[in-house]
């Protein structure tokens, strides 16, 4: 099976990736209109605690962060897997990456947006976000530069604009092809103005190619550093099953994990609804199929570490927690996370199975559902189970305001990811042109030196 | 002497790295291979750097200014507002703590270092840039194109050669 067809003509893929920009199937309208209906739920639940207050989403003294930090987290870790999957194969130089590697960047970027909504809806007090921004106040005060919340604030906002960037960047030669290729009106000019003139000229490749690669290597150790600042949130304090070492690459590890299986729900909803299926082939779905699988063994080792850790340490309060959360009023959902995170991708070992698109479906969904229960079992049950007595009987069940806001974000970030692919393109041409270019280089020497008839390739 | 602008556009790169290769080592008066020669290509090809010979890259040093200018920015925003001890009184903690500003110190490198990166991008490529003086649209799909300038009376040798390649298309502009 191969990654892509190394015989499809480059025109071919200019016209196939253009088209999808004007007509997808309807199912994309539907996925629209749906995320719509789902994201005005969140608006309605967001404008009702407004005007009512943080009372109505059963926010209360010791549950001060609720579903809206434990879905920060979410969204965060989903961000993970595009741009650093990306900037990782981009310095490995697999090629297969190519198709894939745009739609996972944009997914990095309206995750966070998504994140971000959510430290505001938090605070209650939309306006007091400011408080997280490096100025002083009026008497001289800055923000506390030692606090994992600043950290976090200037992590993300670094991580959001870096991604930003390194999309543009990796977009600019096909926002070329679009200004080329489509007719005049209001697409056509918006890609005159944000191609910036790009020509495919010798000293225009030259410099783009030092300018991706580097910025590539910033956003790896970026990207790392980002999920371990938003563990720091907790590791940083002195909270029972909060307070561990491993939570930073815990963290990562999830973050990469719940990013993954989000690739693999996009790639196949992307390739049905905007006939990607020359380019968004099975073979890859395979490969990204077989990563997730490894890292989902990663993070269920991570998670064994980090309840034997807590275990063997005799730390009293954390051994409580870590009881509470198997035994408790939490119990469903950990046992939740522990069979939809390390049970069901179990799945994908099964070489039938990495390529049945109904079962991939069902089982990335299932996966997420199992990454965002992690978080939330992150943050609810140390809050109803602290160090102080008197936190012991007040377990929180999240109230429908919360529910509503943490459904309805599925459906913003589906809304501006759905719009983003049929605005620009999701599928990156100029690089599926290099792979089918370079590998019929490739299987051309192999041919010509008799090694592909004698079966002695490179693997 | 008026300068005169010429397209020619090839459809694979084996016959345009051809045409280059013949342009670079033949002696043409008023036309200079390193000045006045322009490969266009839809894709990112090494064997076009091979056959244009070496042309330095000075994005790096963007990079390294832009990453070094952010951490030291960072850090010493940081410092300076620890240091206003008289309004923060931190009763016997260090007034620049080490470890805790070294998350954002390394926050800024990163960021520096990006955007200066994309800055010299942009200055190094010639970005934002009007459009040559001729242009085929086919570039952005499946051909190449070598955009030369020279005297006028040397037009006709470059468009031969053009031609012995087995240019598909030869555009041609007068230039200034």
């Amino acid at each position: 099976m191969k990654d892509i067809n190394e015989d499809i003509a480059w025109a071919k893929i200019n016209t196939d990736v253009l088209r999808s920009l004007e007509s997808p199937r309807k199912l994309y309208w539907v996925i629209v209109f749906g995320a719509l209906a789902v994201f005005s739920v969140a608006v309605g639940c967001e404008v009702y605690q407004y005007n009512m207050g943080m009372g109505v989403a059963n926010m209360d003294n010791p549950h001060v962060w609720g579903l809206y930090i434990a879905t920060f987290i979410f969204w965060i870790g989903m961000s993970h897997s595009g741009t650093l999957l990306s900037a990782i194969l981009h310095l490995m130089h697999a090629d297969w990456r190519k198709p894939i590697y745009r739609f996972a960047e944009a997914m990095t970027t309206f995750s966070l947006m998504t994140a971000g909504l959510f430290v505001m809806v938090h605070l209650g007090r939309l306006w007091q976000f400011y408080y997280s921004l490096p100025y002083p106040n009026d008497r001289s005060l800055w923000p506390n530069f030692q606090s994992p919340l600043l950290w976090d604030a200037m992590a993300i906002f670094t991580y959001l604009s870096s991604s930003v960037i390194f999309l543009f960047v990796g977009m600019i030669p096909d926002l070329a092809i679009c200004r080329d290729h489509l007719h005049a009106g209001w697409r056509k000019k918006l890609y005159t103005v944000l191609a910036l003139g790009w020509e495919g000229t010798d000293r225009q490749w030259r410099n783009f190619r030092v300018t991706y690669l580097t910025i590539a290597c910033f956003l790896i150790p970026l990207a790392v550093s980002v999920h371990s600042i938003v563990a720091s949130d907790f590791a940083m304090s002195q909270q029972p099953g909060w307070h561990v070492t491993s939570f930073p690459p815990y963290f990562v590890a999830g973050a990469l994990y719940s990013g993954c299986a989000a690739i693999i729900t996009l790639f196949i909803i992307l390739r049905y609804t905007f006939k990607f299926e020359e380019y968004m082939t099975l073979a890859i779905l395979k490969k990204t199929v077989r990563l997730t699988f490894a890292i989902a063994m990663v993070w269920t080792y991570l998670n064994a570490v980090e309840f034997a850790s807590v275990w063997y340490s005799h730390d009293i309060a954390s051994k409580e927690v870590l009881i509470q959360k198997a035994t408790g009023p939490y119990a469903i959902a950990w046992w939740g996370m522990i069979f939809c995170g390390s049970v069901v991708p179990l799945i994908l070992a099964f070489k039938r199975f990495q390529t049945n698109i109904p079962v991939l479906l069902v089982t990335s969904l299932l996966l997420n559902l199992g990454m965002w229960l992690e978080r939330w079992m992150i943050v609810a049950p140390t809050f109803s189970h602290g160090i102080y007595p008197w936190t012991w009987d007040h377990d929180q069940w999240p109230s429908w305001v919360q529910w509503g806001m943490v459904f309805g974000s599925f459906g913003w970030f589906t809304l501006l990811f759905m719009v983003f692919c049929k605005v620009f393109p999701s599928v990156s041409m100029y690089e599926v042109k290099e792979m089918v270019y370079h590998r019929t280089l490739a299987s051309k020497k192999l041919e010509d030196s008799g090694m592909q008839e004698s079966g002695k390739g490179a693997h | 002497m008026s300068k005169r602008h010429l397209l020619a556009v090839f459809s694979n790169f084996h016959e345009a790295e051809a045409a280059v290769t013949e342009l670079r080592n033949t002696s043409i008066k008023g036309f200079d291979s390193n000045e006045d020669m322009i490969v266009k290509s839809p894709i990112e090809h090494p064997e076009v750097e091979e056959f244009l010979g070496d042309k330095p890259v000075y994005v790096q040093w963007f990079t390294l200014f832009g990453a070094l200018m952010g951490g030291l920015l960072g850090f010493f925003l940081i410092s300076g507002a620890q240091a206003n001890f008289y309004a923060q009184i931190k009763g016997g903690k260090p007034i620049v703590p080490f470890p805790p500003n070294f998350v954002l110190t390394y926050e800024m490198f990163i960021l520096g270092g990006v955007y200066i990166t994309v800055l010299g991008f942009l200055i190094c490529a010639g970005l934002p840039a009007k459009r040559s003086p001729l242009y085929t649209s086919k570039v952005s799909e499946d051909q190449i194109a070598i955009l030369v300038k020279t005297d006028e009376e040397s037009a006709g040798v470059l468009k031969a050669i053009f031609t012995k390649h087995e240019a598909l298309e030869i555009q041609e502009e007068a230039g200034k």
